[in-house]
């Protein structure tokens, strides 16, 4: 056990903070996320600085253009990264969930396409999973991929669809046999977002801004050669797409929460010094930080050797949902009267964090994981 | 950075399981004298693990010494161990010390005024730091496995170590995260196995996921506590708030544990004859002896907050 960097990741983490500190402008630092990630124009521009870089892509393979860089250089990355208050990049589907999931089930051609694309920034891709009628429960997908030829031919309606509306490519879960059974009835998709018959509408959310949006596909025809993973196989390759989601997730959700606490900690030195109350609630999500920091680490060691994240990760998105949500409401309290104001990042932070415990995977069905999954309770269903 | 134990610690804590689990099985004889092993202990190494050899001990340290306390509080283990090693060791020289790894003294320390197992250690570590013979009177404990004391004061002996509180907390934190592990355990197994209504009671979320609370807490509590048994064992300037840190959650966490198991097993859960009650109270007397979690917080409060001026 060692909680020190090697020397090599202490290094890493001395160049990259030298380098975030040349090459990161003071009036880019300390954004609210939420839309800005994708309106600002920035975004791309940052993207690619990252990319020429090298931190692109740290643990993808060299043969794919990454830098082939064990996991801990990843965690190191998002620990760096929210301390200088950085936006991150602008491509986090492709890097995160598509790209790895085209190197563990696409075609040579399709990782020539698209793998050194999504690194530097110039393919955007965004994520075709839940539906209206298809939320938590994503075998009953029913955007419908009936083939032709050499063709699918996509109709139906996708949701809550971050990076949509900029996005050159989706990663698309369909039902493409609805006479087979579950877990056997889909099809997965690389979709071009650019072809005929794909329809994006921006989705206003609680905060009054459009981070996600409703994809519609009409009589949209994708090639056969778009497919990953075998027909009917769609249901293991989204879940390698959802693995790699939670694989390293935690550090980015832990990294950005980091930044809040510590805007947290600030806004008690000036508001509440002396109210033990209020002291002991902020060191209370203090310690939560911490705790989830550390189980990170934990998760990351049994990474490091199998590949597969250990079972004490699933149980940090619960966490850090219910932490961001209580955190930023107790940043509010501490504002006093201020904080019914829209101060530009508390006020948006808070009504944000509403989604956390909806979005990629809710609290609900999080639990019934660790439920079934990690502790081995008979299943419900 | 590496946050994983080491073949040898997952070892250690393999055999730890397997040795506790066979001498101390939930189905002992709860109201027969509790046998403490304390000689087995010492052949075993356990009582002298950070020991230096030469001193006859095994020359490991803090870390090993966290997961046989975790395995220690998962086997309700009843003797004096958190109090010798996790209390004590630490203020004690080099003859005191060979003397622990030996098993030819148990000690104890005072803690906010309360002596743990006054009345079956041979010596004590009084709040200034001195050895005391163990004598005074001796109180009826929450846990009555872990019995409590007041201490007679006489003239002590200077003692050359420290006071070590981060050490002792960390302790603490270590044993209420196997605490709640066993707790969790035992809930899952009545979870997947008592039926009612046809099925398992474990398939309804209202229960399950109850326990899925439970297994997200003891994670966290983990976490916390291996962190703080690293900066002890490493000596980290963290080590305070890390220690302060990890026994107020991991403590919570197994009240919490415990009472949640205790309502998932139904009116067995209340009863005597079943051992969650010993359980329970394990983890009320771990969260409040010395400072509890209130008080800890406002610690951390003011380590990452600077000290508090009072308005």
């Amino acid at each position: 056990m060692e909680l020190r960097d090697t020397p090599d990741e202490a290094a890493f983490r001395a160049e990259l903070r030298a380098w975030l500190d040349a090459n990161l402008p003071e009036e880019r630092r300390g954004g609210r996320g939420g839309a800005q990630r994708f309106d600002d124009a920035f975004g791309r521009e940052w993207s690619r600085m990252l990319y020429d870089a090298g931190y692109a892509g740290l643990t993808w393979p060299k043969e794919f253009g990454g830098a082939g860089a064990p996991y801990s250089f990843q965690a190191i990355f998002y620990e760096e990264m929210a301390r200088a208050h950085a936006p991150g990049h602008v491509g986090v589907i492709g890097l995160g969930m598509a790209g790895p999931t085209i190197m563990a089930h696409g075609s040579d051609e399709q990782k020539q396409a698209h793998l050194s694309k999504i690194l530097s920034a110039e393919e955007i891709w965004c994520q075709g999973f839940s539906e209206p009628d298809a939320g938590s429960d994503l075998a009953a997908a029913r955007t419908r991929a009936e083939r032709r030829g050499d063709t699918y031919v996509v109709n139906g309606q996708k949701v809550w669809s971050s990076f949509a509306h900029i996005a050159d490519f989706c990663i698309l879960v369909t039902q493409s046999d609805p006479d087979a059974p579950r877990y056997r009835n889909l099809t997965y998709l690389i979709v071009d977002m650019h072809a005929p018959g794909v329809e994006v509408r921006p989705l206003r959310q609680i905060t009054g801004e459009a981070e996600f949006n409703e994809i519609f596909f009409n009589d949209v025809e994708v090639p056969v050669s778009n497919r990953l993973g075998e027909e009917g196989e769609g249901w293991q390759v989204a879940m390698t797409t959802l693995l790699h989601e939670r694989g390293t997730l935690g550090f980015a959700l832990t990294a950005a929460l980091e930044s809040g606490v510590n805007r947290l900690l600030d806004v008690a030195r000036e508001k509440v010094n002396g109210d033990s109350g209020i002291r002991e609630r902020v060191a209370a999500e203090w310690i939560e930080l911490q705790a989830l920091r550390y189980t990170n680490y934990r998760s990351l060691g049994a990474y490091q050797r199998t590949g597969i994240p250990g079972p004490e990760g699933s149980a940090i998105k619960l966490r850090w949902s219910e932490q961001n949500q209580r955190m930023t409401k107790l940043g509010r309290e501490l504002l006093g009267a201020e904080g019914i104001l829209d101060d530009g990042w508390w006020h948006h932070q808070q009504l944000r964090s509403r989604g956390n415990t909806i979005e990629a995977g809710t609290s609900e069905v999080l639990r019934n994981i660790v439920a079934e999954r990690v502790l081995g309770l008979p299943k419900g269903r | 950075m590496d946050f994983a134990f080491t073949e040898e610690q997952a070892e250690l804590k393999r055999q730890a399981r397997a040795w506790l689990s066979e001498r101390y099985p939930l189905d002992r004889d709860w109201d027969a004298p509790q046998d403490d092993r304390w000689s087995e202990l010492a052949e075993l190494g356990w009582l002298g693990v950070s020991v230096s050899e030469d001193e006859g001990g095994v020359g490991l340290g803090f870390l090993e010494e966290a997961i046989l306390l975790e395995e220690l509080g998962y086997a309700l283990y009843p003797g004096p161990y958190l109090a010798t090693v996790g209390f004590a060791l630490a203020a004690l020289g080099p003859a005191d010390r060979a003397a622990v790894a030996a098993g030819t003294t148990k000690w104890s320390a005072e803690v906010n005024g309360l002596t743990p197992w006054l009345g079956s250690v041979d010596k004590v570590v009084d709040m200034d730091g001195n050895a005391q013979p163990a004598q005074g009177e001796e109180l009826v404990s929450v846990d009555p496995s872990r019995p409590l004391g007041r201490l007679e004061r006489s003239n002590g002996t200077p003692l050359p170590g420290p006071r070590d509180i981060p050490r002792a907390r960390a302790a603490m934190a270590a044993e209420a995260v196997g605490i709640a592990q066993r707790v969790l355990e035992l809930g899952i197994e009545h979870a997947s196995t008592r039926v009612q209504f046809g099925k398992p009671i474990g398939v309804y979320q209202a229960v399950s996921h109850q326990l899925a609370n439970t297994y997200a807490d003891v994670e966290l509590a983990r976490s916390l506590a291996y962190w703080a048994a690293w900066c002890v064992a490493e000596d980290d300037e963290q080590a305070p708030v890390a220690a302060a840190a990890a026994k107020a959650f991991a403590a919570e966490a197994a009240v919490a544990a415990c009472e949640r198991s205790i309502q998932v097993h139904g009116g067995t859960g209340f009863t005597w004859e079943h051992p969650l009650h010993r359980f329970y109270k394990r983890a009320l007397w771990l969260e409040g002896l010395g400072s509890r979690p209130a008080e800890l917080r406002l610690e951390v409060a003011d380590a990452v907050l600077g000290v508090s001026v009072p308005v």
